[in-house]
């Protein structure tokens, strides 16, 4: 391949491309991120290939394996395009029927469309879904327009065209005071303001500078990075080269977690091609910039989310973080200025720089300008990943995005920010969601996992949880992070499992407090969040564990018992038969009878009891009634 | 001479650039706990019980003083309620491991700290690290060093190494605060190289 | 694993003491565990001390000082997973495979790990088996899927 030698020569590279596509050609974009992979994105490409070629269209037809559009709950997702026509959990059996309909009869195939669970009308174009008509897509919009290892299809929809802007039209401080002012907040933590962390380090006087991706999400239940590294690995790219040169860095470092193999290959690849086209190398589009870029890959540990924890490990040592008092953008990798943001900041300044602090500003709140990207999981009917302004509320995010809670659930909590996250309760949805905001309801934006929780949900198990994940993830090093977790979640254990005594709360509060203040790192200070907020707002949850052993949320499974109601039982057999344990006396026309001795508790009963019947319930903080006697258990069915 | 001063509970410390604030008031003989510091060893920051509460520029933060570098008019205060608390509480989460460690029983008795507050666990190891950091760094004999990470992390010999260098050194013995060095050193021993009866 | 493929490996990675953890991935992706004659290995090369390659070894969460199972079984335990029964699932496997996270069986056919979050949170419980991701997954079918391993 040719290197690009200027703008000029990147303009015309451009056009070449776009020239050579015909924008009515139909298009077949397949999502081929990990999310559809798993559902069977992968054999779906295929049959697409294979039927076009048997039905000798392969000269008429473009297909594609894209990014991620984070509807991943329905996949895997087609969208044919140039008409927008969205399929959703397509499989290998629907494709001939598509090529036939859609592609040479210009039909819609009705039952792959999505239909809307409240009205039932059907959705043709991607932008019709709620999911998506409520979203304001700014970073993750060209996820689905991009084959994610096409250099060629990142370039056709303006690639780098930020890049060539910033390296030949602009100074490197023209560049790091548009960031300075598009108030750009880092995307994967606590929010710091980007352009000030940049000219810290541009302002070091050591002159070996390095810029880093942080693309160790480990927060469980977040996944948008992952989506914008695999389905747009050059967007991460460009705001990177951007970066360095706004600061004098020639190096910089992507730093990806050992889990997300598929982002690491895109990645690599991504940084190959633009190798090959001069994007990255000596002398970038002819402005005598230099820059390269190097892929290091986690090896299992949380704690490298932590700045300085992950540039000890990129310095090939053990992920324990710095105790230095030292900001790591003055010293951070090998002991040299170094800015680290994370995924989904990177990718948010090729658009600043193209589209101006100011188109930046206009969106989000007078804290947190621009979008976020949110991954919107649990008990909530649409799950994926969801780009909103900063400032919706969390109502609109998850009633008019999300859809709301299903089978008819109460919504009872969402939870923000990751482990280090908190609770937010249901009277307080209407919050705005900013860094502050989320902060001042004792939770953070984090790198932006929400997790919704249901009626079912017990908040003293929530925080039991997220304890359990930190003292498996912390890295050991100081002692109120170490000790203080490990004593902490056996005090929670304790709760949830019936043993919790009085005082367990105070002796939390007090582990909790160690931990915040005197931790080594954030994954120590911020660990007691989640207990912090459950207790700020489900404090009754914890007494009633402790006092009455009783589980509000019918959850705890050392604390519930099933019943079955006599009046109700119709003798159908279904829960006996089900049950692992063969824990259910009884039989036909005979009333059934939980076995408490026998019985687990894992609740298969209550699922498969008809709901006309509803004969077994959930029993917490008292004691089961006794069965009834055996001659009062038949049952004479009347006849209707 | 010193480089710019410091107030330390109320004292004029006088320091010299790149000097600490436990080393400051290390020499100015005010005494601030500590169980992971070595004046021969790079400061760790693992244990937190030398935290102190600064002010500088109107702001007060907690910081651990082995590792808080000493600025021009910074206020310190090296006993405070809360900071009394927090080494309380560390006190009672080592205890849990090592209930009789003299330097922890004397320092329990300082900070009011009960060493049954906490349920107890199964090894001595309190990760202060000395012995892992003092043979690295002085010694350069990598004979010992640490396994795992979190709550599992433990101290761990090379048997390979310890036969050689150990028997002639054990200079680490006597920097553990608790017994459990010595311990894991017998039984590394007593595994790898059994005398024959 | 031989010595000359691991000395390859280093050298691919320039021996530089910085990429200590990229050559034990390598060497763990391709050999699936690191023994002590490998890690002793890389410290001469990179002239770093074995007490430091052994806490890395340990330290992080893809090496394994054990040899692993033909197949290697990742249950995601990660909020999504969790909240919705990710438990049962790991309780399925550890029937069917007769081993705990952290453990592979008697004949070398499975090793199972929990992992904190695969990142397909909107398929879950997700379960992850020799790479492949198998998205909302219930006991029952899980049990399906390992029978189709040898």
């Amino acid at each position: 391949m040719s290197q690009i030698n200027s703008p000029a020569e990147l303009d015309a590279f451009r056009k070449g491309i776009l020239a050579k596509r015909d924008p009515e050609t139909p298009c077949i974009s397949i999502c081929a991120g990990a999310g559809c992979i798993a559902s069977g994105a992968d054999e779906v490409i295929a049959a697409f290939e294979a039927e076009i070629g048997a039905q000798g269209l392969a000269a008429n037809v473009v297909t594609k394996g894209t990014g991620c559009p984070g509807f991943c709950e329905r996949g895997p997702i087609v969208v044919i395009y140039p008409e927008e026509i969205c399929y959703l959990g397509v499989t290998a059996e629907d494709v001939p029927e598509i090529i036939t309909e859609t592609i040479k009869e210009k039909r819609v195939v009705d039952r792959l469309l999505f239909e809307d669970p409240a009205t039932g009308e059907k959705a043709v174009h991607e932008s019709d879904i709620p999911f998506y008509r409520n979203q304001e897509r700014n970073v993750i919009c060209n996820n689905i327009k991009i084959d994610s290892k096409s250099i060629d299809d990142y370039l056709a929809l303006d690639g780098y065209s930020a890049l060539a802007k910033a390296l030949t039209g602009m100074t490197d401080e023209e560049v790091l005071e548009e960031v300075k002012k598009s108030n750009l907040r880092g995307r994967g933590g606590a929010g710091f303001p980007a352009g000030i962390k940049w000219e810290g380090s541009r302002n070091a006087a050591e002159k070996t500078k390095y810029v880093i991706v942080n693309a160790d999400e480990g927060d469980p239940g977040a996944f948008m990075d992952r989506a914008l590294l695999e389905g747009n690995p050059h967007s991460i790219l460009e705001g990177l080269i951007i970066g360095g040169y706004a600061i004098g860095a020639h190096e910089g470092y992507i730093y990806v977690r050992q889990e997300y193999p598929l982002a690491v290959e895109n990645i690599t690849l991504a940084i190959e091609q633009a190798g090959a086209y001069g994007l990255i190398g000596k002398n970038i589009l002819g402005s005598g910039f230099d820059f390269k870029v190097i892929v290091h890959q986690g090896a299992g540990a949380f704690v490298c989310g932590e700045s300085t924890a992950l540039m000890t490990a990129l310095e090939g040592r053990v992920g324990e973080p710095r105790p230095k008092y030292v900001r790591s953008n003055i010293k951070g990798l090998w002991n040299r200025p170094s800015v680290l943001n994370n995924v989904e900041t990177w990718a948010n300044v090729p658009l600043i720089i193209n589209k101006g602090a100011d188109w930046f500003t206009q969106i989000g709140t007078e804290g947190s300008k621009g979008t976020k990207i949110f991954s919107l999981v649990g008990k909530i009917n649409n799950t994926g990943l969801v780009e909103v302004p900063m400032g919706i509320s969390l109502k609109d995010i998850i009633f008019k995005i999300g859809g709301g809670i299903p089978n008819g659930k109460a919504f009872k909590a969402v939870q923000t920010g990751g482990p280090s996250g908190g609770c937010i309760p249901a009277d307080q949805l209407d919050l705005e969601v900013g860094f502050d905001e989320l902060t001042r309801a004792g939770s953070m934006m984090g790198s932006g996992g929400m997790i919704v929780m249901d009626e079912d949900t017990c908040m003293v198990d929530v925080a039991r949880y997220f304890i359990n994940f930190l003292t498996d993830e912390s890295c050991g090093k100081c002692v109120p992070c170490r000790e203080g977790l490990r004593q902490m979640h056996k005090i929670l254990t304790d709760i949830t499992e019936g043993n919790g005594k009085e005082g367990d709360i105070e002796r939390l509060e007090q582990l909790a407090e160690a931990a915040r203040e005197a931790s080594l790192c954030a994954l120590g200070k911020s660990a007691p969040n989640p207990f912090f907020s459950t207790l700020r707002y489900f404090r009754d949850e914890y007494e009633a564990h402790i006092r009455e052993k009783r589980c509000p949320a019918l959850s705890c499974k050392e604390l519930i018992a099933y019943y079955i109601d006599p009046d109700k039982c119709r003798a159908c057999m279904i829960c006996a038969r089900k049950c692992p344990v063969n824990a259910i006396e009884g039989g036909k026309k005979t009333i059934h009878v939980v076995d408490q001795e026998k019985c687990t508790r894992c609740g298969t009963c209550f699922e498969v009891c008809p709901a006309r019947f509803n004969a077994v319930t959930k029993i917490s903080g008292q004691p089961v009634p006794a069965p009834i006697p055996v001659k009062e258990r038949t049952i004479s069915r009347k006849s209707k | 001479m010193s480089d710019f001063h410091l107030e330390i509970d109320g004292n004029k410390v006088g320091v010299k650039e790149g000097e600490t604030i436990l080393e400051a008031a290390q020499q100015a003989g005010i005494y601030i706990p500590t169980l992971c510091h070595h004046e021969k060893l790079e400061p760790f920051g693992g244990c937190r019980m030398c935290i102190v509460e600064v002010e500088s520029r109107g702001r007060t933060k907690l910081v651990v003083s082995c590792v808080y570098p000493a600025e021009a008019g910074l206020v310190v205060r090296t006993r405070s309620e809360k900071i009394d608390r927090i080494r309380k509480t560390i006190l009672e989460l080592l205890m849990a491991h090592a209930p009789d460690s003299p330097p922890l029983v004397a320092l329990a008795k300082e900070y009011g700290a009960n060493k049954d507050q906490f349920e107890k666990e199964s090894s001595f190891c309190i990760h202060c690290g000395l012995c892992v950091r003092y043979c690295e760094e002085v010694k350069k004999n990598y004979a010992v060093g640490f396994v795992d990470r979190g709550v599992r992390k433990e101290i761990s010999f090379i048997p390979e190494i310890a036969a050689k260098v150990c028997n002639d050194c054990k200079e680490c013995f006597p920097l553990c605060p608790t017994s459990y060095l010595q311990a894991t050193f017998v039984l590394t021993e007593s595994l790898a190289f059994p005398t024959v009866p | 694993m031989d010595i000359d493929r691991i000395d390859q490996i280093i050298d691919r990675h320039q021996c530089e003491a910085s990429s200590l953890i990229q050559i034990l991935l390598d060497i763990q992706s391709e050999n699936h565990w690191l023994s002590k004659e490998a890690l002793t290995r890389v410290g001469e090369k990179l002239q770093v001390p074995f007490t430091r390659i052994q806490h890395i070894a340990t330290f992080y969460k893809a090496f394994s000082l054990v040899p692993k199972g033909r197949h290697e079984v990742h249950i995601c335990v990660g909020t999504a997973c969790h909240v919705r029964g990710a438990t049962r699932i790991l309780d399925t496997v550890k029937d069917v495979t007769g081993i705990m996270p952290g453990e592979t069986d008697m004949d070398l056919k499975f090793s199972l790990e929990t992992v904190n979050c695969l990142g397909c949170c909107a398929l879950g419980p997700v379960v992850e088996i020799d790479g492949k991701v198998h998205g909302k997954m219930s006991p029952g079918e899980t049990a399906d899927v390992l029978k189709n391993y040898e």
